[in-house]
């Protein structure tokens, strides 16, 4: 856990004091990612160095675990404090092995123990520790630096890790597998991170609560869909977009809005069947599945009013299906690009999980609007 | 063919100046490095101090040499050795501290701030930085200064034979005073050899202490 109070920061220049962080009061609960987010020169990379004493405090109170961070010695406090770095900064003098175990060695740990974690922590980020131990930072391409950067953090097992734009000076497509496994690897450890970003994509898909600041005040402290759903005030709705409704569909998976998983039929079954089904769902096509329950075709309402015979004879094929884990932002591509307003929804295996609509999509994105709405006429 | 035959008549000989020679240069070049490197390093945490230490140690070398000799003469002669080996080290010394001092700071001043917040972040102290990240990255731009040093040193060294130092320089020295084209040649050659084989050597060891840069990326 992190807790900040009247965390403020002046400093001295020659044009006079500026105040680079004012008065932040914050906490980060344990096994949280909080983002700080917002442009440049707001006050959130100071913020960040502040806690491990990098940049030092002008006034306020830094917290870990509840135990003051005042009371600790700077350079003890930093060795249990997981730092990362945009500019990833592996010593090039050293061996991957040694770059990673440069906190336990100064911590003092046992070679073959921390050599033995390096190599454990190699697998952790799917790189081979026998390729990989013995080289030298300059042989590595940027992403399996930065990876190395990140575990070199966690190499002493601190339970806070501070990352100053992590994933900033990675292309795109590698960042976007970095974050996933950054992610993964959280889901186990829980630690307690705090992240500097300017990437608002980036907080939404990983931060369990984003902190915006301006001009050294934090703005609005809030989880992702929530500040995505109700800025505060003008700049942040403005920081966010005007598309910020459209961000949260990133934020959900198909899974939670897909609906009618008991409306199927199967190749064998007759017309009527499909039709009474149709109707009490009020969805004018059908999903027709294989003998195992895959999603195998669909059938039009339309194609089958007033016909005999079987459904294998009107069965079409399915344009595309959505995965239940993917989010929404993903389907609704694939409905745009297919031209439909609707989709089946299918597990990894392909089996048959329900349908998601654009009316559903847009119903669960307004939700959060219809209870307030509610509230206020209340 | 003489020249030749000379060479091969004091093949000894050549071997023994030679070893003189090194020994001037390497034991002044290597106290050089011991204090040279500290200052260069000291000078990093001010800019006036290193304005002022760059200053002084370039003057030096703008002296010439045989002035340098002249001036230790009547300095050294105070404890009984204003010629021979000491004063010819003093000189190497002074002469290879820019070079050493120069470089060392060019080389820690220019170490990438990002591994100095790195260092610092992940909990180094000042002399714990310095000792497991500048110094060690700073080292292949020392070597260059030391082969600079070394290089440039061999050279003043044959010099310091008018001073009784010893040396390749006697060839050179006793040549001309003889005239004696053998010795002369047979001395310059050698000298220049023993740069040339010099700097090759420092070259080696430079390339020994710098990390591997990006050779072939791996895959995987």
């Amino acid at each position: 856990m992190i807790r900040m109070e009247n965390l403020t920061k002046v400093f001295d220049t020659p044009g006079g004091d500026v105040t680079a962080v004012n008065n932040v009061n914050m906490e980060v609960p344990a096994g949280e990612i909080c983002i700080l987010l917002g442009p440049s020169g707001c006050g959130k990379t100071t913020t960040l160095k502040m806690i491990n004493g990098l940049i030092p405090k002008s006034a306020g109170k830094i917290f870990i675990d509840g135990k003051d961070t005042d009371t600790v010695n700077p350079v003890q406090l930093r060795r249990n404090i997981g730092y990362v770095i945009q500019q990833i900064g592996l010593f090039p003098n050293m061996t991957i092995e040694d770059n990673i175990c440069v906190v336990p060695d100064l911590l003092g740990w046992e070679k073959a123990k921390s050599r033995k974690r390096a190599a454990e922590l190699l697998e952790l980020v799917n790189l081979v520790p026998s390729a990989f131990l013995k080289r030298y930072p300059k042989e590595l391409s940027g992403g399996q630096q930065q990876r190395v950067g990140v575990i070199r953090a966690l190499a002493a097992d601190p339970p806070v890790l501070l990352m100053d734009e992590p994933f900033g000076a990675i292309d795109p497509i590698n960042r976007a597998v970095i974050q996933d496994e950054f992610l993964k690897m959280q889901k186990e450890l829980k630690k307690t991170i705090m992240f500097v970003s300017h990437d608002i994509d980036e907080a939404i898909k990983m931060a369990d609560k984003v902190a915006i600041f301006k001009d050294g005040i934090l703005e609005q402290y809030s989880a992702p869909d929530d500040l995505l759903a109700r800025p505060t005030n003008d700049f942040i709705a403005s920081f966010l977009g005007q598309d910020r409704t459209l961000k949260r569909l990133s934020l959900l998976s198909v899974g939670d809005v897909k609906f009618g998983e008991e409306y199927k039929v199967h190749g064998e079954g007759d017309l009527a069947n499909a039709i009474g089904q149709m109707k009490e769902l009020g969805h004018q096509n059908i999903v027709v599945t294989g003998p195992q329950g895959r999603a195998r075709a669909f059938l039009h309402l339309n194609d089958i009013l007033g016909k005999k015979g079987v459904i294998e004879e009107y069965r079409q094929a399915l344009p595309a299906v959505a995965n239940v884990k993917e989010d929404l932002k993903t389907a609704v591509s694939t409905m745009f690009r297919h031209d439909v307003s609707w989709l089946a929804c299918v597990d990894d295996d392909g089996f048959y999980k329900g349908y998601i609509t654009q009316k559903a999509i847009s119903h669960a994105l307004s939700a959060i609007y219809r209870d307030e709405k509610q509230n206020t006429l209340r | 063919m003489d020249i030749l035959l000379f060479m091969l008549d004091n093949l000894s000989l050549i071997g023994q100046r030679t070893w003189e020679h090194v020994s001037i240069v390497g034991v002044a070049v290597g106290i050089a490095i011991l204090t040279g490197v500290p200052i260069g390093i000291a000078i990093t945490q001010s800019k006036r101090a290193a304005d002022i230490v760059l200053g002084i140690a370039s003057v030096i070398v703008t002296i010439p040499s045989v002035a340098l000799f002249g001036l230790m003469i009547p300095i050294l002669s105070i404890i009984g050795q204003g010629v021979g080996y000491l004063p010819a080290v003093i000189a190497v010394l002074l002469y290879s501290q820019l070079p050493i001092i120069r470089n060392t700071y060019v080389a820690i001043t220019n170490v990438d701030p990002a591994m100095r917040e790195a260092a610092k972040g992940l909990g180094m102290t000042t002399i714990q930085r310095l000792m497991r990240v500048e110094i060690p990255l700073a080292v292949p731009v020392v070597m260059v200064g030391v082969r600079v040093a070394v290089v440039m040193n061999i050279g003043i060294t044959a010099i310091a034979a008018y001073i009784g130092a010893g040396g390749l320089g006697t060839f050179i020295s006793r040549g001309i005073s003889q005239t004696d084209p053998r010795q002369l040649i047979t001395g310059a050659i050698a000298v220049s050899v023993l740069a040339i084989v010099a700097d090759y050597f420092l070259l080696f060891i430079q390339q020994k202490l710098t990390p591997p840069q990006s050779s072939e990326k791996i895959d995987g």
